[in-house]
């Protein structure tokens, strides 16, 4: 088992060297000149071309990419133009806030979620289920954005019992965390519910109701510890996806977390932080993955002997 | 030529008995459908949104760009019926003719990325080995970063356009496109009537373009039905954040945006755009559930 | 005096479906004594397992509905009992073996578990006690104990059925229902299974309802057989009667469809037809498009039952506790 583990690590190596690429690519094909935007305009030519030099940018691209490359290994990712920090604390002094938003917008997707998802199929076809599964897709269709302006409206404005911006208390956290979490736990519902009509129709089921245990123990042991599978691929795949989504939440909410600075370095032109901050980001992604293969052979034994068997 | 007729192989038969054939999977699905009270309902928003957007200058009862400071942030009223914005202009206008950009953004970023990932999905589908790994690992990497920072960075590096937002947002959902293409190709490689094409000496090109792809259309067009909608929420999302269509442009994210800032006196500025978006990708996204559920009935409960 | 632990009267059930409604089940009778064994015979879309599920309880709804009928079982109602109170006969008093063992056990249970959960719901044990218990049922049928921990995807087909069986016996129910108990596994493995049961059947002291289409099965394991066709009995009585005296020209059609390895010819003789479609029954008796001795009668009248020494059958040909033909 661990042995697959170690391998699937070692599989991320050759994706997150691809992100490096296609990310320092899409840097350096940005017309602007990281030089110009440091100086501001009234930088003259001559201090320009010096600022160009120090900075490695008259290099050819590929030398660049290497010693990029070969610092990033180094945990080194460079220094932010604008704030002339390092990239990599600016980024682990930012990540704790986005993985608090991250994990609570998963915990109120999962709470919200599957709960209405196990409701719908076991009321299939009845005006409880059409109730929330409408709801779910209007979960999935609104821009988030708008939800969490909306929020603000209802809840800030209107009548003001939470605070529309910071993050000092748990009150900050409530809105960005329906905000993050409301696309995945429209997902998580929809994907509940057709995993539950698939399960229930199973003979396993009928042979645990011919046991004559409750219906509870049928609920929770026989069927929902089969729907989960399914759901937790999908849960993770929207891991990635509302990592994303903290972008969106931590402008909206003027939350100093990792998607803000990236918004914030890509509007400033300020290279090696958008870098450092997508590879950073792409690393999450990989270790969430890891983590969702992990938790799917705790859920299904026929996996978890695949993993022992697989060398 | 229809893609119905193209589904089965290049067959030498012609004729009436056949030709009907040939209709009938397309027509089943069409059939089923109809059947789904929902499905025909997102289908016919969408189908009236297409008429607004096309139909913009006729419907809208001013000029989207027109300022008037005197009328500026007016409430809802019989005479602008989704109020006037901090210009003065005219938001019921201003959210008509953001009907277009957005539709527009939606569908040729959904080209963008399903012509392209397509093309990469069948290739490496149909030849497999090494090129297929290879193209399937690139994916992967896009994969790897969320979609949204993808396209923020793309869009960040090309500069705020409007192509520049569809290549951004199209290039983000290429690997899915691949993924089901290739899924498909797979399948249908190995039937006979590519050996028989491959037989008579067709070209792989040809292979592909006649004999594999429409045999893909099916997911296809369900996921790009479902990837509009997707495309139209990360476009706004795009332009919300400034990244996207730029002011003064009629279109609902950055006009949400702006409207931002008046949350406090004028909430209807922000309150009608986002209703128009979430109407159009709920549309889409139920219109997309139909199509799939009707493509394929296995699933159908 | 007779023993009877289950009694089954006028049993009715049908399914409304979206094309119509179907009579899955049109008034079937029969009782079984303790530790009896009734084979319940008949092809597939007879009713036999709706038969089943109505006894335990189980019959899915929507769209099943049992219309009318009694289900009488050691004195209790069932049709009319409480769902709380049918818990505690379900898996405890009667409990069912299912026709697939590879879908029938949960692949994310161990099988330990699955055999002990009955065991804590019915019989108050604690779980260790219940662990030591289904450890024991794994034994009895012959899987080592210590496998209690492993899951179903670790057994054969054959071990899986028995394990199904391990966890319908763990209460030491008094009425067993076997739905095709051994129609999936491969033929050497049916044998064993099939000898396993009736070996337990003994030792437990449980009456069971055999369901099956295969006659071998019945021939080896029954004491009554019931033939049914179309949602009814159409013939009844002891294995005897049945193998002996076979009257219905159904049950003649299926012995025909056994081939005879001691006569020379190779020819089997398949029953003519098709099941009729159960949305649309013919008129009269059911069976009588596929009749060979189809009369005029059989077109417009549905027979009634008669009874001759325990031997009940169903049809024109027989009336009047007399053979007509």
């Amino acid at each position: 088992m661990l042995r697959y583990f170690t391998k699937r690590l070692i599989f991320l190596i050759p994706v997150l060297l691809g992100v490096s690429i296609v990310i320092f690519a899409i840097v350096h094909l940005a017309p602007g000149d990281p030089a110009e935007v440091m100086l501001g305009p009234s930088a003259t030519q001559e201090d320009i071309g010096k600022l160009r030099e120090q900075l490695g940018l008259t290099k050819p691209l590929y030398v660049q990419y290497w010693i990029f490359l070969t610092n990033a290994l180094k945990g080194d990712l460079g220094r932010s133009i604008k704030s002339n920090a390092p990239v990599l604390e600016e980024i682990l002094e930012r990540f704790p806030a986005t993985l608090t938003l991250a994990s609570l917008g998963m915990l109120f997707a999962i709470t919200v979620g599957l709960p209405l998802g196990v409701l719908a199929a076991l009321k299939q076809n009845t005006w409880v289920d059409a109730l929330c599964s409408f709801f779910a897709l209007v979960g999935f269709s609104i821009p988030n954005f708008w939800v969490g302006l909306m929020l603000m409206l209802l809840l800030s404005i209107t009548i003001p019992i939470l605070p529309s911006s910071g993050f000092d208390s748990w009150k900050n956290l409530i809105m960005p965390t329906i905000v993050l979490g409301i696309q995945t736990m429209a997902v998580i519902a929809r994907m509940t519910r057709s995993s539950m009509l698939e399960v229930i129709r199973q003979d396993y089921v009928r042979t645990a109701r011919a046991k004559g245990i409750s219906d509870r123990l049928v609920l929770t042991r026989h069927i929902l510890t089969n729907v989960m599978i399914p759901v937790v691929t999908i849960a993770g795949i929207y891991f990635g996806h509302s990592l994303g989504g903290v972008v969106i939440t931590e402008t909206i909410f003027s939350i100093p977390g990792l998607g803000r600075l990236i918004v914030d370095a890509i509007r400033a032109q300020d290279y090696p932080v958008v870098q450092g901050g997508v590879l950073f980001f792409a690393l999450c992604v990989g270790i969430v993955n890891l983590l969702v293969d992990l938790l799917y052979a705790v859920l299904d034994p026929r996996i978890k002997a695949q993993y022992r068997s697989a060398k | 030529m229809t893609m119905s007729e193209k589904t089965v192989p290049a067959s030498s038969g012609s004729g009436g008995a056949l030709r009907e054939k040939r209709r009938s999977p397309w027509w089943e699905v069409w059939r089923r459908l109809r059947r789904n009270k929902a499905a025909v309902a997102g289908m016919t928003v969408v189908i009236l949104l297409l008429f607004v957007a096309v139909f913009a200058p006729l419907i809208a009862p001013y000029d989207p760009n027109q300022t008037n400071i005197k009328i500026r942030l007016q409430p809802p009223s019989a005479e602008h019926l989704m109020g006037t914005d901090n210009f003065g202009r005219d938001m019921f206008s201003r959210v008509i003719y953001g009907s277009r950009i957005s539709l527009y953004v939606g569908f040729i970023a959904v080209g963008i990325g399903a012509v392209f990932g397509g093309i990469l999905g069948a290739v490496g589908g149909y030849y497999g080995g090494r090129l297929d790994n290879f193209i399937m690992r690139c994916m992967d990497v896009l994969l790897a970063i969320p979609q949204i920072i993808l396209a923020i960075a793309i869009v960040g590096a090309l500069g705020t356009s409007l192509l520049n937002l569809m290549i951004a947002v199209g290039i983000s959902q290429l690997p899915r496109y691949a993924r089901v293409v290739r899924a498909s190709t797979l399948t249908v490689r190995g039937q006979e009537f590519v050996e028989a094409a491959k037989a008579i000496g067709a070209s792989d090109t040809r292979i592909i373009l006649e004999n594999i792809l429409p045999n893909c259309m099916a997911p296809i067009i369900v996921q790009s039905t479902l990837g509009v909608a997707q495309a139209i929420l990360a476009a706004a999302t795009l332009s919300f954040l400034g990244l996207g269509i730029q002011p003064p442009t009629a279109e609902w994210g950055s006009m949400l945006s702006s409207g931002r800032q008046f949350l406090r006196n004028a909430p209807y500025l922000t309150f009608f755009p986002g209703v128009a978006i979430s109407i159009v990708v709920l549309a889409l996204n139920i219109f997309g559930d139909g199509l799939r559920d009707s493509l394929d009935p296995k699933l159908r409960q | 005096m007779k023993d009877t632990l289950l009694e089954i009267k006028d049993l009715n059930v049908i399914y409304k479906t979206y094309e119509g409604t179907v009579a899955a089940v049109n008034g079937v009778d029969f009782a079984l004594d303790r530790g009896k064994t009734l084979g319940l015979v008949g092809e597939s879309g007879a009713g036999k397992t709706t038969t089943a599920l109505s006894i335990m309880g189980l019959v899915p709804s929507p769209p099943g509905i049992i219309q009318r009928g009694r289900v009488t079982f050691a004195g209790q109602d069932l049709l009319t009992l409480p769902e709380k109170d049918m818990k505690k006969i379900r898996g405890n008093r009667i409990s069912m073996i299912f026709q697939d063992p590879m879908t029938s056990l949960n692949p994310v249970l161990s099988v330990g578990l699955q055999i002990s959960e009955a065991l804590v719901a019915h019989q108050n044990l604690s779980e260790a006690e219940a662990e030591r218990k289904a450890a024991e049922m794994l034994e009895k049928v012959q899987i080592p104990g210590a496998r209690y921990r492993e899951y179903p995807h670790e057994f054969s087909g054959g071990m899986r059925q028995r394990v199904v069986i391990a966890m319908a016996l763990a209460c030491n129910p008094r009425l067993i229902i076997a739905d095709e108990p051994t129609t999936a596994l491969d033929v050497t493995i049916q044998a064993q299974v099939l000898e396993l049961m009736r070996s337990l059947k003994e030792e437990f002291a449980t009456a069971m309802i055999m369901i099956t289409h295969d006659l071998g099965v019945v021939g080896e394991v029954c004491d009554d057989v019931a033939v049914m066709y179309a949602g009814r009995i159409v013939e009844m009585g002891s294995l005897d009667q049945i193998f002996g005296n076979a009257m219905h020209p159904y049950t003649l059609g299926l012995f025909r469809c056994i081939p005879d390895i001691e006569e020379e010819s190779s020819t089997i003789h398949p029953i003519e037809g098709l099941m009729p479609e159960p949305l649309d029954l013919p008129k009269g008796c059911p069976f009588h498009p596929r009749c060979p001795q189809c009369m005029e009668v059989c077109r417009q009248v549905v027979p009634e039952a008669c009874e001759d020494n325990g031997h009940r059958v169903l049809c024109h040909l027989f009336g009047g506790g007399e053979r007509r033909a």
